[in-house]
């Protein structure tokens, strides 16, 4: 047997105690994660600060033309409207049909079905397509929406576009609207339905009021997604061009309808591959406005937010 | 009601089969069209017929290389940081530095990797780098995919129950045997979850590899030297294929590639859930 | 087996059978006005006790009574809590413990401690016990560390053909016994047990109070309790605490009875501590 010896006498006992308060280990182990979390802000602000520098010079020109102007071969005039414009409807149709869509496929899941093996299907289906390649969605939405129901869509339009992006986020937001869902504790269905409330007067007066901030923190997310998101339209019909021109006495339905349409992180993409040095500088400004515009879409969408969740709380 | 929802659901299953259906139908069609042998030489050419499949998977596997490399200790270091030693007010300060790194848009860093890391760091440190190439793809790849594995794995430390900590403590730990001997061991499933979904997510990045590494068909493996991967090939078609499309091979090598691009992706995530669920019902 | 000497030179000084008579300041951990703040509240406050070497001692009381505040002070387990502060003085065989040059992490390798629910790593049996040891960074001999820890903590006959296997697996008792096994394992001098058995059934509970009575021949045991039979059965002195409640809320502890056992339980000076133990209140 080992033998035990413990200090009895306040100066053993003292220089048992003693320890160095400087650790070597501890202080290098924490600084080197500290220097690893910090080197993501880091390159956060190279990143920022590198755009906005090669950025200043067109602003600085221009002004607010570079944002009014449209696409053109011209670095001195081109500017990023349609894309701006563009990417406003694509994220239009990720709204409209993605966030209905979203929530009641996340409602059936969560507050209708049973576990049965049915049910885990179709979650296990929706968490993988929430991991399938954002580049896969534009063959599917080439396949399908360009193609095969061209008919519908008029081919290379926004609509094509638009569906192609819904299909991405979906997953996405069945997930998030699910996670917000479960969220709400079950007490509060029982409270609804113990006073006679029926399935449906229980969700929508009671479990979705409680989980509509957290399903709009997901759709802020999800739109910001669909919003920054490019290799799907590449296939699903988007040009990347230095020039298009829509016929001039389009209504805004057939700009929608019958139109070739771009986005702003193509415009970003196509002027990155320009082998002038003055596209450069338009790459960045493009880059400026891509930034401003999905913080203010994650502005908006945060006081609406806000707004919904003052009310459920009165 | 229910049944509008049970709709909704049941659409997403409608997606998956989509996806495939329209994979698979044009991806058989190529195999129909070329020869076996041709995905292993003459490099990457569709539109001159030359389908060198293995390229597309060399260049795709260095740059998931190089971006783990970068991500892996990135994230697990911040992750073990924000969960282990950062106090709450600090963690309320870097955190959405992570949240808003992960809202970049891939191809603002693919710019970011084309403009900057190539001219800045990547030539800087080896003046033979290509304009295109691999490290700065894979670099930028790795940057993307960093708030990914620290999100996950930081998820995975916080679910370590507490009663862990402080029995090591109570033993006379010290804090880094407490964050690597006891939390990082426990949550070890959940890091390798979160590693093999940074490998599913930087296979299918395709913006910063489109932007970054090139269109350079023949094989390579020197990371100083561009390179298209399978994510590229898809992009450098789709740019073009307004004139390639229809009933030839190079339209629907695009098919075949986005069928590999499912598979492997698909197989990783299910491999990682697999490792998530084992480690979820430890506690 | 060598036997160790512990400080009873400075306990047998004094008669142990009356508090009255006791010296404040003998005992191997001697509290004086220790204070601990959680914020600007106190948990407990100005708590004076001596604990006596080889002898059980229990910290009895109402829930929020500060018991398991006070007993992580010992081994400035009160540390790992940002806001907690601690005033007043703490001694360890005379020497202060939350003097600037004690090392927390030294004190804990002395001041073991067991915890309510039992909190296996998930291991193996065996680099749980060794655990304690390793990051110690002793590297030899601890097969035989590990029997005899199992062994003193009554676990080794059950679990000898499995070291290697999760310690998950167990049941809760042995789980139990493995956390002492683990305690013991470091050598320390005092085991702190944060009501050890509360999460127990009464037959694993009693496995537990048995090893408790055999371990205090060579350790010095504190135990936080709820179950006052328990105290009863096992300690041999025991400090009742209650707790105060302010105006606005907050909960502070006092230490207001500390006894031999069969004091506090047959003949306390306290109303409240009669109260207490007699199921009025709790």
């Amino acid at each position: 047997m080992t033998t035990r010896t413990v200090p009895t006498t306040p100066d053993l006992v003292r220089a048992a105690l003693a320890g160095r308060r400087f650790n070597l280990v501890d202080s290098l182990l924490a600084g080197a994660l500290l220097l690893s979390l910090l080197s993501s802000l880091l390159v956060l602000i190279t990143l920022l600060a590198d755009t906005v520098r090669t950025a200043l010079p067109v602003f600085a020109d221009r002004g607010m033309d570079f944002v009014t102007s449209s696409l053109s071969a011209d670095p001195a005039k081109a500017g990023v409207l349609q894309g701006i414009l563009g990417s406003l409807a694509l994220t239009g149709f990720v709204l409209m049909i993605g966030f209905p869509l979203g929530v009641s496929a996340a409602i059936y899941l969560e507050e209708y079905a049973t576990d049965n093996g049915f049910t885990r299907f179709i979650t296990a289906n929706v968490r993988n397509l929430a991991g399938v390649p954002s580049v896969v969605y534009g063959i599917l939405g080439l396949a399908l929406f360009v193609n095969l129901l061209g008919g519908l869509t008029n081919g290379r339009t926004v609509v094509s576009g638009g569906l192609t992006l819904t299909v991405l986020v979906l997953p996405i937001m069945i997930i998030t609207t699910s996670e917000a869902l479960r969220a709400v504790p079950g007490t509060v269905r029982e409270a609804s339905f113990g006073v006679g409330a029926t399935k449906w007067e229980t969700i929508r007066h009671h479990v979705l009021p409680i989980a509509l901030p957290t399903i709009l923190t997901g759709t802020v997310l999800t739109v910001a997604r669909a919003f920054g998101e490019s290799a799907p339209l590449l296939l699903a019909g988007a040009l990347v061009t230095n020039f298009f021109q829509p016929s001039a006495d389009a209504s805004v339905v057939q700009l929608i309808t019958d139109e070739r349409y771009t986005a702003l992180p193509l415009v970003v993409f196509n002027w990155a591959r320009q082998p002038q040095e003055e596209f450069v500088q338009l790459t960045a400004a493009a880059v400026v406005v891509l930034l401003v515009l999905l913080l203010s879409v994650n502005a908006t969408t945060i006081l609406l937010r806000d707004r919904f969740e003052m009310k459920a709380l009165r | 009601m229910r049944r509008t929802f049970l709709g909704a659901a049941v659409f997403s299953v409608a997606i998956s089969v989509a996806i495939i259906v329209s994979l698979i139908g044009e991806a058989g069609s190529f195999l129909d069209k070329i020869d076996f042998s041709q995905f292993f030489a003459d490099g990457w050419f569709p539109r001159r017929g030359r389908f060198q499949v293995m390229a597309l998977i060399a260049h795709s596997a260095i740059i998931t290389g190089v971006a783990v490399v970068l991500a892996v200790p990135l994230g697990i270091g911040s992750a073990i940081y924000l969960s282990e030693y950062a106090r709450s007010g600090t963690r309320r300060l870097l955190k959405p530095a992570l949240e808003v790194l992960a809202g970049v848009p891939s191809v603002v860093l693919g710019v970011f990797a084309l403009n900057f890391i190539t001219p800045q760091l990547v030539k800087r440190m080896f003046s033979t780098a290509e304009t295109s190439n691999l490290l700065a793809a894979g670099l930028g790849v790795g940057i993307l995919i960093v708030p990914l594995v620290a999100s996950i794995s930081e998820d995975a430390m916080r679910a370590v129950p507490d009663s862990l900590r402080q029995a090591a403590y109570g033993l006379g730990a010290k804090p880094w045997h407490v964050s690597l001997r006891v939390v990082v061991p426990a949550a070890l499933s959940g890091i390798v979850a979160a590693i093999i979904l940074a490998v599913s997510r930087a296979i299918g990045e395709t913006m910063v590899v489109a932007l970054a590494a090139g269109n350079a068909g023949i094989l390579s493996v020197n990371p100083l030297e561009g390179g298209i991967t399978l994510t590229g090939a898809i992009a450098a078609l789709a740019i073009g294929s307004d004139q390639v499309a229809g009933d030839n091979a190079a339209f629907q090598s695009l098919f075949f590639i986005g069928l590999l691009l499912f598979v492997m992706t698909f197989v990783l995530n299910i491999i990682s859930e697999r490792v998530v669920r084992r480690y979820r019902q430890r506690y | 087996m060598t036997s160790r000497m512990p400080a009873q030179h400075l306990s047998e000084t004094v008669d142990p059978q009356s508090s009255d008579s006791v010296d404040p300041d003998a005992g191997i951990l001697v509290a004086r006005d220790l204070t601990v703040h959680y914020g600007s509240f106190p948990a407990i406050k100005d708590v004076s006790m001596a604990v006596q070497p080889n002898q059980i001692t229990a910290l009895i009381g109402p829930s929020g009574c500060g018991k398991s505040t006070m007993l992580r002070c010992f081994n400035r387990m009160n540390d790992l809590i940002e806001s907690a502060a601690v005033t007043g003085r703490l001694t360890y065989h005379g020497v202060d413990l939350y003097s600037p040059e004690v090392d927390p992490v030294q004190v804990r390798r002395h001041i073991g401690m067991v915890f309510q629910k039992p909190n296996p790593f998930p291991k193996s049996i065996y680099a749980n016990i060794a655990f304690g040891a390793k990051i110690a960074g002793i590297k030899t001999g601890l097969d035989q560390l590990v029997e005899e820890s199992l062994t003193k903590a009554a676990l080794w006959e059950e679990v000898k053909d499995k070291l290697h296997e999760s310690a998950n697996a167990l049941s809760g008792g042995q789980q139990q016994r493995l956390c002492i096994a683990r305690a013991i394992a470091t050598s320390p001098d005092v085991v702190l047990m944060d009501e050890p058995a509360s999460a127990l059934d009464p037959i694993a509970t009693l496995r537990i109070e048995e090893l408790m009575t055999e371990l205090k021949r060579e350790y010095t045991i504190i135990v936080v309790t709820h179950n006052m039979q328990q105290a009863a059965r096992v300690s041999d002195r025991t400090a009742f605490f209650n707790v105060s409640v302010s105006d606005d809320g907050h909960r502070t502890g006092r230490l207001v009875e500390f006894d031999d056992t069969t004091t506090i339980f047959t003949n306390p000076r306290e109303k409240s501590t009669e109260d207490y133990i007699t199921g009025r209140f709790g």
